[in-house]
């Protein structure tokens, strides 16, 4: 809440459309499973943001925006357990999620990490059964719950006609919906997306970026740091700003976004009008 | 011709391809393959197996080699091929799966074909500890074997503790590895000339990396080390395949990535120093066998079962070749060195073009 009132310094606090909740930063554990709370994230010795409190309410669609360094990929990181804070926690269903064990974590939270390897020679469907892996322990290695959920994603990421070539082979579009589907068939209520459109062409980010849409709306809680303002204002029911390491602003796109905020996080001028397909946001730089 | 036919009717054709929405069609990785791989190698150590047991001053053939021994008379053939023969020849095979298991882990670990033991200098590390009881303590066995496993544990600690920085790395692993080895290897030059002519000869003959002087009595206790690590070697496979994903991966399925990288970190400085414990320093099948399953099984990444199976078949080839070929033995580990010399050459040569 303190970092919400101090970026956004006297500016209305916004409002929070669906969950009626202005206090959005510092929820209670029933609205979002998962938050931190005034946790500090770094690396080594260089702190990235300091009592940071921030969460991803359940049921939403909630992208993280902000300049290059401003810290959105490290909260993300540390919602899936990459980046343990050095103070404050993360909590899942109000308890730290480092005191979890890790395969629970697992089996609630999925992530599409920004950079993967693939195996030397692995193919398509080979890669997504990994997914699977916290499901999975010694006794009960391989079922037909794994199977279907396989098959599953690979039909959910239309990939079932090429479940057998090798992940070498596919155009970039490809492989990243091959990791989407891994990441499905991880089957967890809570999917994280680290920059899940880069280096992809337009089209092959509408399609990922309508496939997430079609899992939110199947239930699925998602969590998405994009780069690009306007998919994030049309596919968004939450966003949370980000500048310099602290949250700026918290909300539904349509209540967050205005020529003032842009201007003042990412200094671009810029005019908003409604966006000629949904009506919603659209940032025009001037 | 087609492509006129088929393009008027592209919404007629269309419809067998997608064969019945929500029909989801069975999904089998190819496993037959890797499967059949395995089979092939296990029945070709058994076959090689029987061909060496039968070779030597007394020839016997594969038929003769299985009579002698299960025959319970004690005959001359049945000594020669049960107590003369077939420790060693087993010897070859079990040290050889372990060493190329111990390159396997290495090489997803460090997911790098360099990285495997004998590269990042673990073996030299446990010639430098077997140097170092030579000299300070005699020349009985035993001691020896200890002074290798711990030499092998000590220099893989080092090259870790030096690696680390927020967690190990493959490459960093790799280079820390190489300059260890640097170190240890002048170490190990120094404590040669300074060492007796008795003791010189000695641990030179140990640094060659033999199998001539393996026995009952010597390969029973590694064989049972080894077996009691190989449960522990499957536990950790499952971990090592999502390693192979990358760390964020890894993490975010739940594996406990520092732990299982000093778990499968630990058990491959096991495997390789107990061997070398006995053995001596065998280059080359560690760094070659598991890319060589990989290539056949043709499997993602590195398949272990196959490697160890790969690496069986090498070691004992290497050391039927070192034993039959010269007109007098030479130890198994210059053949491996030669080897392997080609092999690395080979491979650098064929990295070297791929990263252009």
């Amino acid at each position: 809440m303190t970092d919400t009132a101090r970026g956004a310094s006297g500016r209305r606090t916004p409002a929070n459309p669906t969950a009626a909740n202005p206090t959005a930063a510092i929820p209670t554990p029933g609205e979002a499973r998962l938050q931190t709370v005034d946790a500090r994230l770094g690396y080594d010795r260089r702190t990235v943001s300091e009592g940071i409190s921030a969460a991803i309410p359940d049921g939403s669609f909630t992208v993280i925006v902000g300049p290059n360094a401003c810290g959105k990929s490290t909260l993300l990181r540390s919602f899936s357990r990459l980046l343990k804070p050095t103070a404050g926690s993360v909590l899942l269903d109000g308890r730290d999620i480092a005191s979890l064990p890790p395969k629970q974590v697992a089996r609630t939270v999925g992530l599409l990490p920004q950079s993967s390897v693939a195996p030397d020679g692995i193919t398509v469907v080979d890669l997504v059964r990994r997914g699977r892996y916290p499901h999975q322990g010694l006794i009960r290695q391989w079922s037909a719950r794994d199977r279907i959920a396989v098959d599953e994603a690979l039909e959910a990421t239309d990939l079932t006609e090429l479940a057998a070539r090798p992940v070498a082979e596919l155009s970039g579009g490809q492989r990243q919906r091959a990791w989407v589907a891994m990441a499905l068939a991880q089957e967890t209520p809570i999917l994280l997306l680290d920059e899940p459109t880069t280096y992809l062409d337009i089209s092959h980010q509408m399609d990922l970026l309508n496939l997430f849409a079609r899992l939110h709306q199947q239930g699925t809680t998602i969590a998405a740091v994009l780069h690009d303002l306007n998919q994030a204002a049309r596919y968004a029911t939450h966003l949370i700003v980000m500048k310099e390491g602290r949250i700026v602003a918290t909300g539904a796109p349509a209540d967050v976004i205005s020529a003032e905020l842009i201007e003042r996080v990412f200094e671009l001028p810029c005019v908003v009008i409604a966006d000629p397909v949904t009506g919603g946001p659209l940032v025009v730089p001037r | 011709m087609t492509g006129g036919a088929t393009l008027g009717s592209r919404p007629a054709s269309a419809a067998p391809t997608t064969a019945g929405p929500g029909a989801t069609r069975p999904v089998r990785p190819p496993r037959l393959r890797s499967r059949t791989v395995v089979l092939a190698l296990a029945i070709g150590c058994v076959l090689l197996a029987l061909v060496a047991l039968g070779l030597g001053d007394f020839p016997l053939d594969p038929v003769q080699v299985v009579q002698a021994a299960f025959t319970t008379d004690g005959g001359f053939a049945t000594t020669i091929v049960l107590e003369w023969r077939l420790p060693r020849v087993l010897a070859a095979l079990v040290f050889g799966a372990a060493l190329a298991v111990s390159g396997g882990l290495f090489q997803t670990l460090t997911a790098n074909p360099l990285g495997s033991p004998d590269i990042i200098g673990f073996s030299t590390g446990a010639y430098t500890g077997a140097l170092l009881v030579l000299t300070l303590a005699g020349t009985s066995f035993a001691p020896v074997a200890v002074g290798a496993v711990a030499g092998g544990l000590v220099s893989a600690l080092l090259a870790y503790v030096l690696a680390y920085r927020r967690g190990v790395h493959g490459f960093r692993l790799i280079i820390v590895g190489i300059g260890v080895t640097a170190i240890l290897q002048s170490a190990n030059t120094l404590l040669l000339r300074r060492a007796s002519t008795e003791v010189a000869m000695e641990a030179s003959f140990w640094g060659a990396g033999s199998l001539s002087l393996v026995g009952w009595s010597q390969f029973v206790p590694v064989a049972i080390a080894l077996a009691v690590l190989t449960p522990a070697v499957f536990l950790v496979s499952r971990p090592l395949r999502q390693l192979e994903l990358g760390d964020d991966a890894a993490r975010a399925h739940g594996v406990r990535v520092e732990r299982s990288r000093l778990t499968i970190l630990v058990l491959g400085v096991a495997l390789i120093a107990l061997v070398t414990a006995i053995s001596g320093p065998i280059a080359f099948v560690a760094l070659a066998a598991p890319q060589i399953a990989h290539r056949i099984a043709r499997s993602p990444g590195i398949p272990l079962v196959g490697s160890a199976l790969v690496g069986a078949l090498l070691l004992l080839s290497a050391d039927m070749v070192a034993q039959h070929l010269p007109p007098t033995p030479i130890p198994v580990g210059v053949v491996t060195i030669i080897g392997g010399g080609v092999y690395l050459l080979a491979l650098l040569v064929h990295e070297a073009r791929g990263q252009r």
